[in-house]
């Protein structure tokens, strides 16, 4: 943003006039185009964005592609690498797994949605009002924090789990979070403790605008690029923790789901058949990689938050952030 | 003092917070542990005194009467707590407390054992890679730890045990240790214990220490740019004492907030863990619990672990605040807006 130098600020107009058009392709490159330009940039950009798309496709087209896991589809616990029909193998009741892995990705990715919306709008909202209010907001809100952040989370996941049985796949991917926003929360309040004290953040504040107003055009695209990275971390915690769920068999089952694969390989003796071994390892590669995909597409993004790095990428950054150039 | 009185005050804050919310849970979730009593002492009962036997199999189990007004009920269930008294296992018939003192400790090993060797190795780890920053070592070891990092604890525990125990026999396939040793502190004992302690920490451990090793290489490698870095290599000021006075000092103290967040992550999935390698801890009680409707027994196990980790949290927050004075001073402006 330029302002012309010299004279007073309030009695300055700004010098160029945009309409509505120029005004949505401006906020296009500055929150769309130029931080994905800056993702991309990156091999782990590149790859991480490309594995979590494979998965997105495979959770939409490819549910129509593979028909759906049925019994006797296949031979009972047929190996994988044997057939081109049932290529990864088949469980013992004869499904293919590769039909169980597709048609249990829509859920997988429901939950991720709905558990790292829930992780980052609560974080977020708290942080930014505990950080920026400071006094007494502060001290209740950090109070409420650290509770949070010192209550461990599986056990917690797993009584609220047995105790009300949900059956929604929303309710389930926010459940498994339930407590993890607290611990964002508490990084993003430290942030704007810093931002707070900004000279432009200070004028706004001397000047009357309403809170709401502040924190959403002065602080948040400060932070924004955090909160996506933390958007993407909190997508492979539901991955990690409703796996592990249902692998125990804890949560009711609702549709298929990757962890689900593992309890019915586990409780059928794979682990210490090794012909029947391929059994663990599909859906835990299918775990790993989404997951692995995730991390360096957090770790690409960290670039648009980490000045540091992102000073070896100038040509982009000065359109990424709101931070005012000295 | 303020800050030791607030850290006092929110410890007691967040202990008591978890007491109510285990209150709530039991004496009023819909096909919770009040209906599976009742239906219980029905069961056992013939008919008349079903009622006055609902009373007294809540009592004991869950450590209050349903009859009572609420907040009795409440005072009752929070002292019975306070005073160790957890109430009686449905399932093994036996106070609840006396299950967990039996099984905490072998959890705690587990536990104490991982976080151990996990930040140690992390922190030796990730100050290499930072003083070679860009090097062989320090690519090669980020990619490596960006798939370990990417892979759950309990599947490196699942692969483990499949190939190491099963496959190869290399290591015990489930308990604490053999059996027929006498428990004691003989070469014998520990022996086995370590040995069947193997599989959990590795999994543990090769899951964790990429993720703490990357931020050790962070925080070094900010280090390592400050001015002051630069200040006292010009007065002179030996590179061991820098290493070791300033860069390690500073690198390592952003790490203790890690440290207390993977105190929780750590000790909850220890029902996971310990179920995957029939560990007799508390998790693997928990789990029990859960499959069998011991509803005691699974709030006991609960709040044991919430305890553990709270205290764990607290006693790290205090020496927080001894190794890094500008915590208890309180530095940062709290001006309300």
């Amino acid at each position: 943003m330029s302002r012309s130098e010299g004279s007073s600020p309030f009695t300055t107009v700004s010098d160029v006039e945009l309409n509505d058009r120029e005004r949505i392709a401006r906020w296009l490159e500055q929150s769309v185009f130029a931080p994905a330009r800056v993702l991309l940039s990156d091999w782990r950009g590149i790859v991480g964005a490309l594995i979590v798309f494979a998965y997105i496709l495979a959770g939409t087209v490819g549910v129509w592609l593979i028909p759906e896991p049925v019994q006797n589809q296949a031979p009972r616990e047929a190996v994988w690498f044997q057939s081109m029909e049932y290529i990864l193998g088949a469980d013992h009741m004869g499904r293919s797994l590769v039909s169980l892995i597709v048609h249990g990705t829509p859920t997988i990715l429901k939950m991720i949605l709905a558990g790292a919306v829930f992780t980052t709008v609560m974080a977020t909202t708290v942080g930014m009002l505990s950080g920026y209010k400071g006094g007494r907001v502060d001290t209740i809100l950090s109070t409420v924090m650290d509770v949070f952040i010192t209550i461990p989370g599986l056990p917690l996941v797993i009584v609220l789990a047995t105790m009300f049985e949900p059956k929604n796949v929303y309710l389930i991917g926010i459940l498994v979070t339930i407590n993890t926003w607290a611990g964002l929360a508490r990084s993003i309040r430290s942030q704007v403790l810093t931002i707070r004290g900004e000279y432009y953040v200070e004028v706004s504040r001397t000047m009357g605008v309403p809170i709401r107003t502040i924190l959403k055009d002065d602080i948040l695209p400060n932070i924004l690029p955090y909160v996506f990275i933390n958007f993407v971390l909190a997508g492979r915690r539901v991955i990690f923790s409703s796996v592990a769920l249902y692998f125990l068999g804890i949560l009711p089952r609702v549709g298929s789901h990757w962890g689900v694969i593992l309890n019915t390989a586990y409780s059928n003796g794979a682990l210490y058949t090794s012909s029947l071994r391929y059994w663990i390892i599909v859906p835990v590669a299918t775990i790993v990689v989404l997951s692995y995909g995730l991390f360096i597409l957090s770790q690409a993004a960290d670039r648009l938050f980490n000045v540091r790095l992102r000073a070896k990428h100038e040509s982009t950054s000065e359109e990424t952030t709101g931070m005012p150039a000295d | 003092m303020k800050w030791l009185y607030k850290r006092l005050m929110q410890f007691v804050i967040t202990v008591f917070v978890v007491m109510t919310l285990s209150f709530g849970l039991v004496r009023f979730m819909p096909g919770g542990p009040m209906d599976y009593i009742r239906a219980q002492a029905l069961a056992n009962a013939g008919t008349g005194t079903t009622r006055t036997l609902v009373l007294e199999t809540s009592r004991e189990a869950l450590g209050f009467t349903p009859d009572a007004p609420l907040h009795v009920q409440y005072f009752n269930y929070i002292t019975d707590i306070l005073m160790g008294d957890l109430g009686i296992s449905i399932a093994n018939d036996e106070p609840v407390s006396a299950i967990i003192a039996e099984a905490l400790p072998w959890t705690l090993f587990l536990m104490v054992l991982s976080m151990t060797i996990m930040f140690v190795g992390a922190i030796v780890i990730g100050a290499f890679m930072a003083y070679r920053e860009s090097g062989r070592l320090d690519t090669g070891l980020t990619s490596i730890f960006a798939v370990l990092n990417s892979t759950p604890y309990y599947i490196v525990a699942l692969l483990l045990l499949s190939y190491m125990a099963f496959e190869l026999n290399w290591f015990p396939k489930r308990g604490r240790v053999a059996p027929f040793i006498e428990p004691g502190f003989t070469v014998e004992f520990i022996y086995s214990a370590l040995y069947h302690a193997t599989l959990p920490v590795i999994s543990i451990v090769i899951t964790g220490i990429g993720g703490i090793a990357l931020q050790m290489r962070g925080n070094a490698i900010q280090i390592l740019g400050e001015d002051y870095l630069h200040v006292g290599r010009l007065r002179g000021i030996p590179e061991r004492r820098l290493t070791y006075r300033y860069v390690a000092r500073n690198a390592i103290l952003p790490m203790y907030t890690q440290f207390m967040i993977k105190l929780g992550t750590m000790f909850g999935g220890a029902v996971v863990l310990e179920q995957i390698f029939t560990y007799q801890g508390i998790g693997k009680y928990m789990f029990e619990a859960i499959s069998m409707r011991d509803y005691p027994l699974m709030m006991g196990c609960f709040l044991v672990i919430t305890l553990a980790v709270v205290t764990g949290v607290f006693i790290a927050d205090m020496t927080y605040g001894l190794i890094d004075p500008r915590i208890s001073t309180g530095g940062e402006s709290n001006e309300s807006f």
